[in-house]
């Protein structure tokens, strides 16, 4: 059998690494279907998983493979899958199960230009709202977005973590850039890695109920053939998980869905800030689009202009308090991010009156080219100046 | 949809093939693709009287993107599974406006090109839709038993014990652990008028195959087999040979089905050994003898079924006339 966790300095791509950290995080199902760019860790899959002792399936699309993660989560294992836009459209519906169902499992969306076929091999930043919203219905998922190698390998960690702890589908907003950027990846021994496993029936199968929230507003979660009665659906369900189709349960389930979410988004939310705390203007971004900012500050800086970086590191669950926070004290907020607007909008939601907003968009196909961010930040400096 | 009364078409002669050419020079296939090849004779016979309708795949994106668009036709790139569905609709809306008098009433082909990527595994749904509702319409599968398009995946069409890079071959595995998918067969299953296997190797027998499967009235699927030197692992002069050793050895027969009346048209000599195919490209280089005679004991036995079938088809017929 091969080693799970490949202690040691490495230099792999971004796909490569995702497939490392999903390995090291306790995955030991894939189930894909080839996109590209995402082809490269269905490939690693194929090679690495059998080697762990796990499961390599090949499906024959984007639906059966996010419907075998469903299925892979309530038999115990810790699924995953990866895809890019038009796959992670195609998912939407088992996405919406697996949320319904509270079944953990992490999909990889590496993100290109869009929308249809659009750029199949460059970067886009588009699927934030379709990662949120994509399918029917009021669920909450988590995501999260890498800007380097070491992050993909990192945040994968953190993705299956917050997968088992949440029970829910967790989307992982890579890109093409990152997804095919090879650099430096140092991956730590086995012992310093910290994983988590869902909640375990605590009680025995006479007096379980399988959807019986704890004060987290989480289930625990039996695993089929354990001895308990596990009795799965996506229509909605009582605490026993047999369907109930009334208002009541309903509006009982549906709010828990999303409040198991909504109300422990401080226990999820993560962020990373530089700069801020003098900051008269903050860059707000994401994913590779990171990189451009870190240069447009150290630029701004060394010109004297008081321009802060803050960066979402999950991007859903937003994080609105601290962006509150900081709108009470800047003078405006600059979203840079390769589409035309998805995080600006939450931006302006939560923001209001508070401070002003601006949008530095691009369509995709390339990343934003920093002298152009630089300029635009500059005339915006100015311009709140005066 | 019954078929109405068949045309008299006897095949096309040397001295009689198209000399215009619809799918042009200029794409950027890669050296030897059989795929472009096959699209190429396709089209010679089908005409330009045509709409396409082609699926993502590698014919879509080295024929299509400017300035090396290759298409002389009006042509319609869809998503990956919709191959079958958007030529349903195309058919249909032509159906309609020929109906209203908004178009003038003549006969305009509709095609559907799809990758077997897009056919066997996320297109079938929309092909089996396609076929049961009975459009008229052609659908030809480019069949290069694998995801090249993205770099070599496997896919359902993918033979046994080829290696691509998400079915390694190693000290696990010999690489893809199943056996093709028969979507020829499946195609049948629905019981359209015209099935037919082809490969671009017997140019004179695709062509006339298309031809038919393009004047049959109601649905017709075209199976072809498009050897690709990039993804088989083959010197790119070989596409020809390869072609012709899939079907002498067996391996992929070319047959037809009219009506239910299933004819063997190659191989029409004794078998050669798989042998001879598979040592021809790289992705079965790691094959041991032992591999091999179990690919060719599958051989063998697909083969009877299919002269079985050819047997038994014409002598249903025979019984049904004589009822």
């Amino acid at each position: 059998m091969g080693k799970d966790v490949l202690t040691g300095v490495h230099f792999l791509s971004g796909n490569h690494a995702c497939v490392e950290g999903a390995i090291a995080a306790g995955c030991r199902f894939y189930a894909g279907y080839p996109i590209t760019p995402s082809n490269e860790i269905a490939e690693r899959m194929s090679v690495r998983l059998p080697q762990v002792g796990g499961i390599y399936i090949q499906m024959e699309d984007e639906l059966a493979s996010m419907a075998a993660l469903v299925g892979a989560s309530w038999g115990g294992a810790k699924p995953m899958t990866a895809t890019s836009g038009p796959g992670l459209s195609l998912m939407q519906e088992n996405i919406g199960l697996a949320a319904m169902t509270e079944s953990p499992c992490v999909v990889v969306d590496v993100q290109r230009g869009s929308p249809s076929t659009g750029l199949p091999t460059l970067v886009g930043q588009a699927d934030v709202m379709q990662a949120r919203w994509g399918s029917h219905g009021d669920y909450e998922i988590i995501a999260l977005a890498p800007s380097s190698p070491q992050e993909c390998f990192d945040f994968m960690i953190k993705a299956f973590n917050l997968a088992e702890i949440w029970r829910v589908p967790v989307i992982f907003l890579s890109d093409e850039s990152v997804a095919h950027l090879s650099e430096r990846v140092v991956i730590p021994p086995k012992e310093e890695i910290k994983l988590v496993t869902r909640k375990r029936p605590s009680v025995p199968p006479e007096k379980f109920l399988p959807f019986k929230p704890g004060s987290d507003l989480v289930p625990e979660m039996p695993i089929a053939g354990e001895g308990y009665r596990v009795h799965v659906t996506g229509l909605t369900h009582n605490e026993k998980g047999y369907p109930d189709l009334s208002a009541k349960v309903h509006n009982k389930l549906v709010p828990r869905l999303v409040n198991k979410i909504r109300k422990n988004a401080d226990k999820i939310v993560e962020y990373e800030e530089l700069f801020t705390e003098d900051a008269e203007v903050i860059l707000v971004t994401f994913g590779i689009s990171t990189r451009i900012c870190r240069d447009v500050i150290k630029r701004a800086r060394a010109e004297g202009l008081k321009v802060g970086l803050f960066r979402l590191i999950t991007i859903w669950p937003f994080p609105e308090k601290r962006i509150m926070a900081l709108a009470q004290k800047i003078k405006a907020f600059v979203t840079v991010e390769i589409n035309l607007g998805q995080v600006a909008i939450e931006m302006e939601r939560i923001v209001k009156e508070r401070c002003k907003t601006f949008l530095i968009p691009n369509a995709g196909g390339a990343v934003h080219d920093p002298d152009e961010v630089f300029a635009e930040v500059k005339q915006i400096v100015s311009g709140l100046v005066e | 949809m019954m078929p109405a009364e068949e045309k008299a078409f006897k095949g096309l002669k040397a001295r009689e093939l198209p000399k215009e050419e619809l799918f042009t020079q200029g794409h950027r296939a890669c050296q030897g693709c059989g795929g472009a090849l096959a699209l190429r004779l396709v089209m010679k016979a089908v005409g330009n009287r045509v709409i396409v309708a082609n699926a993502t795949g590698c014919m879509e994106i080295i024929s299509s993107a400017f300035p090396q668009t290759a298409w002389e036709v009006p042509w319609i790139h869809v998503a990956f599974e919709n191959a079958a569905a958007v030529a349903s609709g195309i058919e249909s809306a032509l159906k309609a406006l020929m109906r209203k008098g908004r178009l003038k009433k003549e006969k305009i082909f509709v095609l559907a090109i799809a990758g077997d990527g897009g056919t066997a595994d996320i297109g079938l749904q929309a092909l089996s839709g396609a076929l049961e509702r009975g459009h008229d319409f052609v659908y030809v599968c480019i069949d290069n038993e694998a995801y090249m398009n993205t770099g070599i995946q496997r896919s359902s069409s993918t033979p046994f014990g080829a290696r691509t890079t998400t079915s390694p071959a190693g000290k696990k595995s010999i690489g893809q652990v199943t056996w093709k998918k028969n979507v020829a067969e499946i195609a049948m299953a629905h019981h359209i008028p015209y099935v037919a296997t082809v490969c671009p190797t017997y140019y004179q027998d695709m062509m006339n195959k298309v031809k038919k499967a393009i004047t049959t009235p109601g649905p017709a699927y075209i199976h072809c087999l498009a050897p690709c030197p990039t993804g088989w692992r083959c010197s790119p002069n070989l596409t020809i040979e390869v072609g012709r050793l899939a079907v002498e050895t067996g391996v992929f027969p070319l047959y037809e089905v009219t009506n239910g009346e299933c004819k063997i048209n190659y191989p029409h000599r004794r078998l050669k050994p798989v042998r001879e195919y598979l040592q021809l490209q790289g992705r079965f280089r790691h094959l041991t003898d032992k591999y091999i005679e179990i690919i060719q004991e599958r051989v063998k036995e697909e083969i009877a079924k299919l002269q079985a079938l050819e047997k038994f088809s014409s002598f249903y017929k025979n019984a049904l006339a004589n009822f």
